[in-house]
């Protein structure tokens, strides 16, 4: 299966990394001017309220692109909601209500004309439980691209191969494309989600937890492989795991009861952070 | 939030610094011994000096041991990081003063039987600003005090001026009398030792810097 493809696939790979400035996400396909480059996903004095509850507030962020950024803090901290607030995912919380702007180049991504579908196409979310579809390996990676309109056969094996291929899969289950993606295990699960999330080409990967439920040899996989993804996606993960985020990401940002305390440097976060309260919770002292 | 989930890592960091500490005392206690035995011609001093060296070399080591354990089982991070890396460090350069301590122990031991042409004077007064030195430096690693660690850095020039004054009056009198040669050569020896002990305090008191600012700096330039 591999030879015939090489040439469409060394394309489809190319074409990963480039990506227009607006293709669609608002309704009014109005967006034309870049963005500054260098941060395209941010957010501004962007808060969220869970009924009476203000679990962020107003955090003003700027996410390097093709780059690792670790968001860290005790739960409840809102590290997760701020993640969150990029897919719109807190959308199906009730009584939520969001403010200030959380942005994808210049697209206000919680405006009301936003297609959520679209928007999640470009900003893919990987979550801590590995959740593949009650489907073949193939089927779940293919998912997304058929959604999105991909029926020709070529094209979809293309893309499932590219796909499990980037997500370090591939070897593992190319002979077993066929079978149940509950027959892999959960380190494979996870990778196989992951895969699923690059198959629609996204631009920003959420990824929200992805280790906690599973084994070292697995986290160490993941991680690995986020190092060769950062070259091509924006990757935001949160993880209470505090070593993972030292070795994997290249920014942290600590959070702590809804506000964002600290955000520099992973060096210097683990290092010599700024404030006390930083310095605290990555020693372990309190949280 | 509990105010200190660390309990037991915070108590192996406290006798990290215990333990720095005694190396510390070793070494500034051999430095005075020594110069005591030199000043004196204390034949007796000097040999229990030169063996309280091998205290100061169980001392680095246990230091060694107990940094890679704590960096090995608790993962630290930030300023407990910085206290590790910095007593490591710190750990070398007390051990290499204890050394240079043995050294002008053996000298005075050599010079014990036999009349000084020259009165001791500036030799025990660099060893006394050492010593003094080296005791804010300890009282700075006990606090994490970067100021008090940039003021024990600063009476380095007191120390290094002496042993160029120390110096030059050496070599005058092996100009002067080559029968004073052997004996000269042998204070000479001692007062750069003390030069150096002098700079290895100074990088005691860059690391406590470091362990309170995470900044890496020379201090003796400043």
């Amino acid at each position: 299966m591999t030879a015939p493809y090489q040439e469409p696939i060394a394309d489809y790979l190319s074409a990963t990394t480039q990506r227009p400035v607006d293709d669609g996400l608002n309704g009014a396909g109005a967006e034309v001017a870049g963005p500054p480059t260098g941060c395209r996903v941010r957010s501004e004095d962007l808060h969220v309220y869970y009924g009476p509850v203000h679990a962020l507030k107003g955090v003003t962020m700027a996410i390097p692109d093709r780059d690792i950024t670790a968001l860290i803090g005790p739960s409840g901290c809102g590290k997760s909601t701020f993640l969150r607030c990029f897919n719109r995912m807190n959308d199906v919380i009730p009584d939520v209500r969001v403010e200030g702007r959380a942005l994808l180049g210049e697209t206000d991504i919680n405006g009301p004309r936003i297609d959520v579908v679209a928007l999640r196409k470009r900003v893919g979310m990987v979550f801590q439980q590995p959740n593949p579809f009650p489907m073949s390996i193939y089927d779940n990676v293919a998912y997304g691209p058929r959604i999105h309109g991909i029926r020709r056969r070529s094209r979809l094996n293309e893309i499932v191969e590219v796909s499990l291929r980037r997500a370090a899969l591939w070897e593992e289950v190319k002979d077993k494309l066929r079978k149940s993606a509950f027959d892999l295990s959960g380190g494979q699960q996870q990778r196989l989600c992951i895969a699923r999330t690059l198959a629609v080409k996204p631009e920003v990967i959420l990824m929200d937890e992805p280790c906690s439920a599973l084994d070292p040899q697995s986290t160490f996989r993941i991680e690995d492989l986020m190092g060769e993804l950062k070259e091509s996606y924006t990757v935001i993960i949160v993880t209470h795991n505090m070593q993972q985020a030292a070795r994997v990401s290249s920014m942290t940002g600590f959070f702590l009861m809804g506000e964002l305390v600290e955000f520099d440097a992973t060096r210097k976060v683990f290092q010599s952070p700024a404030d006390e309260r930083t310095e605290k919770y990555v020693s372990g002292r309190f949280g | 939030m509990a105010a200190n989930s660390r309990s037991l890592f915070s108590a192996d960091l406290a006798q990290l610094k215990v333990t720095l500490r005694q190396l510390g005392e070793c070494a500034i206690e051999m430095l005075e011994g020594a110069t005591e035995a030199l000043v004196n011609q204390d034949y007796d001093l000097a040999e229990q000096v030169r063996k309280r060296d091998n205290l100061a070399d169980a001392l680095d080591e246990k230091v060694d041991e107990d940094c890679v354990t704590l960096l090995a089982l608790q993962a630290p991070v930030a300023r407990d990081l910085r206290i590790i890396m910095g007593s490591a460090r710190i750990a070398t350069d007390l051990e290499r003063i204890a050394d240079y301590a043995k050294d002008i122990a053996k000298v005075a031991r050599k010079l014990s039987s036999e009349d000084y042409f020259w009165p001791l004077e500036d030799i025990p007064s660099m060893a006394h600003s050492c010593a003094a030195m080296g005791r804010m430096s300890l009282a700075a690693l006990d606090d994490v005090d970067e100021d008090m660690a940039r003021k024990c850095a600063g009476m380095d020039h007191e120390v290094d001026a002496r042993w160029k004054l120390v110096r030059e009056q050496l070599i005058q009198h092996m100009e002067a009398d080559p029968s004073r040669v052997r004996q000269a050569a042998q204070l000479l020896l001692v007062a750069r030792y003390l030069e150096r002990i002098g700079d290895h305090i100074v990088n005691v008191a860059e690391r406590v810097h470091y362990m309170a600012t995470g900044e890496l700096r020379r201090l003796d330039v400043e």
